[in-house]
């Protein structure tokens, strides 16, 4: 699905990358632990996140991640949307809990590591 | 390509900051042509050792050594060393400090990483003095 569509069906609002919603995201991960993203992550290209620190924008960009969204209102600080801008990485923030973000995002057909 | 050698001097007491040498090296790999898998194995690696050196070593220095048949990063720190790597290499191992983990690490995967995303890994760690790492990822 394209940044457009992850941005509908969860009522999101865009903090950086305007631009790029048209970018197409079919894996993602949600995680609130870097170590583990950074271990387990293969090719998913969007993060799920209650974390709102620099590491997490520098994490995902060590991964080559193109979007992270913050779950439960959060909102990034404005060396994190520096940081997001200098790297052409997608920052997004949702009302919804992490759960019911996941969860929505996979009704509409995105998955995780396992394809399943 | 000619050898190229890049030197990065980390702060220990800004923790936003690091990666920011990482990030460095991500990118002047990018530059050189190197491929996505390369440039990705060799900035995780990079990147959790730079977080160690700054969670647990106050900070220290970083040169990495660029060719075409190879990516060697060197880190060293003069932070209190490692008592027992054999304990350390473990997943799962961790003396990180809470305000650490509420930054989204310290769940003990960082070296147990340098050593899955390295071709070699090597660590000299001394008490007291403090410890170097070396990274090796050969471009294959």
């Amino acid at each position: 699905m394209t940044i457009k569509e992850i941005l509908e069906t969860l009522d999101a609002e865009v903090f950086t990358g305007a631009d790029l919603l048209d970018r197409e995201i079919h894996t993602a991960c949600g995680s609130d632990l870097m170590s583990d993203v950074l271990a387990f992550v293969k090719e998913q290209a969007m993060l799920l996140t209650g974390l709102v620190n620099p590491q997490v924008i520098r994490t995902a960009e060590m991964m080559d991640m193109v979007c992270i969204l913050f779950v439960r209102g959060k909102k990034p600080t404005l060396d994190m949307i520096d940081l997001a801008n200098e790297n052409d990485i997608v920052l997004l923030g949702t009302p919804y809990e992490m759960f019911t973000a996941c969860g929505r995002l996979y009704s509409k057909g995105m998955r995780g590591r396992s394809g399943k | 390509m000619d050898p190229v050698k890049l030197h990065y001097d980390i702060s220990g007491t800004d923790f936003t900051t690091a990666g920011e040498a990482s990030g460095k090296i991500k990118k002047t790999l990018k530059s050189l042509g190197f491929s996505p898998a390369i440039i990705r194995n060799v900035t995780i690696a990079v990147y959790e050792a730079e977080i160690n050196m700054v969670v647990h070593a106050g900070g220290g220095e970083i040169d990495a050594y660029v060719s075409p048949e190879k990516i060697e990063v060197v880190l060293v720190d003069h932070g209190p060393g490692i008592p027992d790597i054999g304990l350390a290499m473990q997943e799962g191992w961790s003396t990180a400090p809470e305000n650490v983990r509420q930054l989204g690490f310290g769940a003990g995967m960082g070296l147990p990483n340098i050593k899955k995303y390295s071709d070699d890994l090597q660590i000299e760690s001394e008490v007291g003095k403090g410890t170097t790492i070396r990274i090796t990822v050969l471009n294959k």
